[in-house]
């Protein structure tokens, strides 16, 4: 059994820290004030190659493992969610089904351009009247045999990258009378007559991110733009989840740690009753309690990713990990703001923010509710 | 064009502590970096390779552990990585350093040698001439800006205390560089995976070096350190939080009362 990471692993590890702190953290409050989407960062990103980590240099990846693209979004989360997410939903959500059930023109045509960082990549499952409840689908997807295109007609929400992604992997239904065996994939471009985004979403936390409805009119999509067969999209959309989830439980732990490390620094600093808080014992159990329970998270999370890059069953991981890491950050942030007191409740200092965005980990790509579904059932089966 | 980049493997003195028993270095856990003003001369030559299809070789000497320096400029875009690494280098003062990287380059087809100006943990300045004077080319150290390149020659910005010379020099030469010249680009992250998996280091030993070996190491080096000491603090240092004009003046009041100006 083998728990230090690789040479490489330590040398990616370091290089997105330093990427972080120099580019991600500088930035980090002023896209969450004024909800921008951070495309400069995103273009550097890209040079560096962190949107292609885990895909083969042949489709235009850095050739890399889901362990380094796990450590990448930590890294970056620890200094802004945004930024997390970002690379977490363009890299899981948006090429990676691409990767798993692309053909090779569509791997050439689609997921080099994604691994390069030259497109973004976004996902549409959700929506108005289908959240958890996946099966409740109403967008459409219908052949035109005679043009060989499919015409969506329908509505996606609270679709992360949405307006600046250019590829969209979309789920609608082809064959309603099958249920979620009725649904299938599309890779959709945001230049296709028919296709628009709505306004963004007004959000409590990863404030800079675009979130927006995806709208449907007419659509039509070419046949060559089915991802996988016909009425499997379901499975498509699930798989892809359970990846994504790996994703998600990064940017919480990254979310966790970033909270924690601004925390140990803090309680050093601030004086009460003549010395730092940190000499209270107080200070000094809770933050003993909250790191006991980053560092489970971050065993999780790794083995999750660990399992992928290794060929063996991560579903159940993935939930574990999600879980234990967005309830783990959440307990964090919020104790972690008690201990900064008044000042932790403004924003002149980070913690607030870190406790905003910390939330949204317990809900996007199954909420915690799904992840406890996955664990039970795997375990009652 | 074929360039030769010198970097040096140094410990972030923005991370060192002083030990307050002993008052000398703590160099345990300190992380390790490539020198600041050698990182900037790696990226005037990676910038040379993107707009001249010029190839970059790297070449440091230290122990075996400097091979991460050379893997990280193998990341950032580096051709070719060599260390030099054998007990003879040990104990090395400027004269023998730049008497080994002299005889590694003299094994070596070049055009412009680029070192950094001084390394944070020695700052002496003196390794990029001396390679330079053992190799007899020209050497520019106080590189601020690559005006101008071509195959024939280069037009230079040097810095200098009030002013700054403008020098036109041709090929081969040696140029010194210095930190915040540029903004050093990131590893590329697949680089980083084949700087691993393709053992890219070079290694090289003494026997491999075209130099008098009575100028290597410990025994080859004219430098001899009597004593070494912290200079302590003698009073504690006051602060003022204020702004900048207030400030200027408070200076300007200490000074005065020192008869310092």
């Amino acid at each position: 059994m083998e728990f230090g990471l690789s040479n490489e692993h330590l040398m990616l590890k370091k290089l997105f820290q330093e990427f972080a702190e120099k580019e991600v953290e500088p930035l980090a409050a002023q896209i969450d004030e004024e909800e921008i989407f951070p495309r400069e960062t995103v273009n550097k990103m890209a040079e560096m190659g962190m949107l292609g980590i885990p895909f083969s240099k042949e489709n235009g990846g850095a050739g890399g493992d889901n362990l380094a693209y796990a450590m990448a979004v930590e890294e970056l989360s620890k200094k802004c969610a945004t930024t997390g997410v970002i690379l977490s939903a363009h890299t899981s959500l948006g090429a990676a089904p691409i990767d798993q059930y692309g053909t090779a023109e569509q791997k050439a045509k689609f997921l080099v351009p994604l691994a390069r960082g030259e497109k973004l990549g976004a996902f549409g499952l959700t929506e108005a009247n289908a959240g958890t409840d996946a099966a409740g689908q109403q967008t459409i997807a219908v052949l035109d045999e005679e043009t060989g295109e499919y015409i969506l007609n329908g509505s996606k929400i609270f679709i992360t990258n949405a307006g600046q992604a250019q590829i969209y992997i979309v789920m609608a239904m082809t064959d309603r009378s099958q249920g979620t065996r009725g649904i299938s994939a599309f890779i959709v471009e945001s230049d296709t007559p028919g296709f628009s985004v709505g306004p963004a979403e007004k959000k409590l936390g990863i404030r800079g991110s675009a979130t927006a409805e995806l709208i449907f009119e007419d659509c039509r999509v070419p046949k060559e733009n089915l991802l996988g067969k016909e009425n499997i999209g379901f499975k498509i959309a699930m798989q892809t989840l359970d990846g994504g989830r790996i994703g998600i439980a990064a940017q919480a732990l990254g979310i966790a740690q970033g909270a924690m490390d601004e925390t140990v620094q803090y309680v050093k600093e601030r004086k009460q009753f003549g010395r730092a808080i940190s000499k209270f014992q107080n200070t000094q159990f809770v933050l003993a309690d909250l790191e006991n329970k980053i560092q489970a998270a971050r065993l999780l999370v790794y083995r999750a990713a660990w399992n992928k890059d290794n060929g063996l069953p991560y579903a159940v991981a993935a939930a574990h990990a999600k879980l234990f890491a967005s309830e783990t950050a959440m307990e964090v942030t919020t104790k972690c703001l008690q201990l900064f007191g008044g000042y932790g409740y403004t924003r002149d200092y980070p913690i607030e923010r870190m406790m905003r965005d910390a939330k949204i980990t317990e809900i996007y790509e199954g909420t915690s509710e799904v992840q406890r579904m996955v664990i039970s059932s795997a375990l009652l089966r | 064009m074929k360039i030769i980049v010198c970097i040096k493997q140094v410990p972030d003195t923005n991370e060192v502590k002083l030990d307050p028993k002993t008052g000398t270095l703590i160099r345990e856990g300190v992380p390790s970096i490539i020198n600041p003003d050698d990182l900037a001369g790696l990226e005037e030559a990676l910038k040379i390779k993107e707009a001249t299809g010029a190839t970059v070789t790297v070449l440091s000497m230290g122990p075996p552990q400097a091979a991460e320096a050379l893997r990280e400029a193998y990341a950032m875009g580096a051709d070719e990585v060599v260390l030099l690494t054998d007990r003879a280098f040990a104990g090395a003062d400027t004269w023998a350093t730049s008497s080994a990287l002299a005889g590694a380059i003299r094994t070596m087809d070049y055009d412009l040698i680029i070192a950094g100006r001084q390394a944070i943990d020695g700052d002496t300045a003196q390794v990029g001439p001396q390679v330079a004077e053992h190799l007899e080319i020209p050497s520019i150290s106080y590189v601020e800006e690559i005006k101008e390149i071509n195959d024939d020659y280069m037009v230079i910005k040097r810095q200098f205390e009030d002013r700054f010379q403008m020098i036109k020099v041709n090929f081969p030469c040696l140029i010194t560089t210095l930190g915040g010249m540029n903004e050093p680009r990131y590893m590329r992250i697949s680089r980083v995976y084949d700087a691993y998996r393709d053992d890219v280091v070079i290694i090289k030993t003494a026997a491999n070096l075209e130099v008098d070996p009575a100028n290597l190491g410990l025994k080859g080096s004219p430098t001899s350190v009597r004593k070494s000491f912290t200079k302590g603090a003698k009073t504690a240092g006051k602060v003022f939080e204020v702004d900048a004009k207030e400030g200027a003046k408070i200076i300007i009041d200490a000074l005065l009362e020192r008869f310092i100006i």
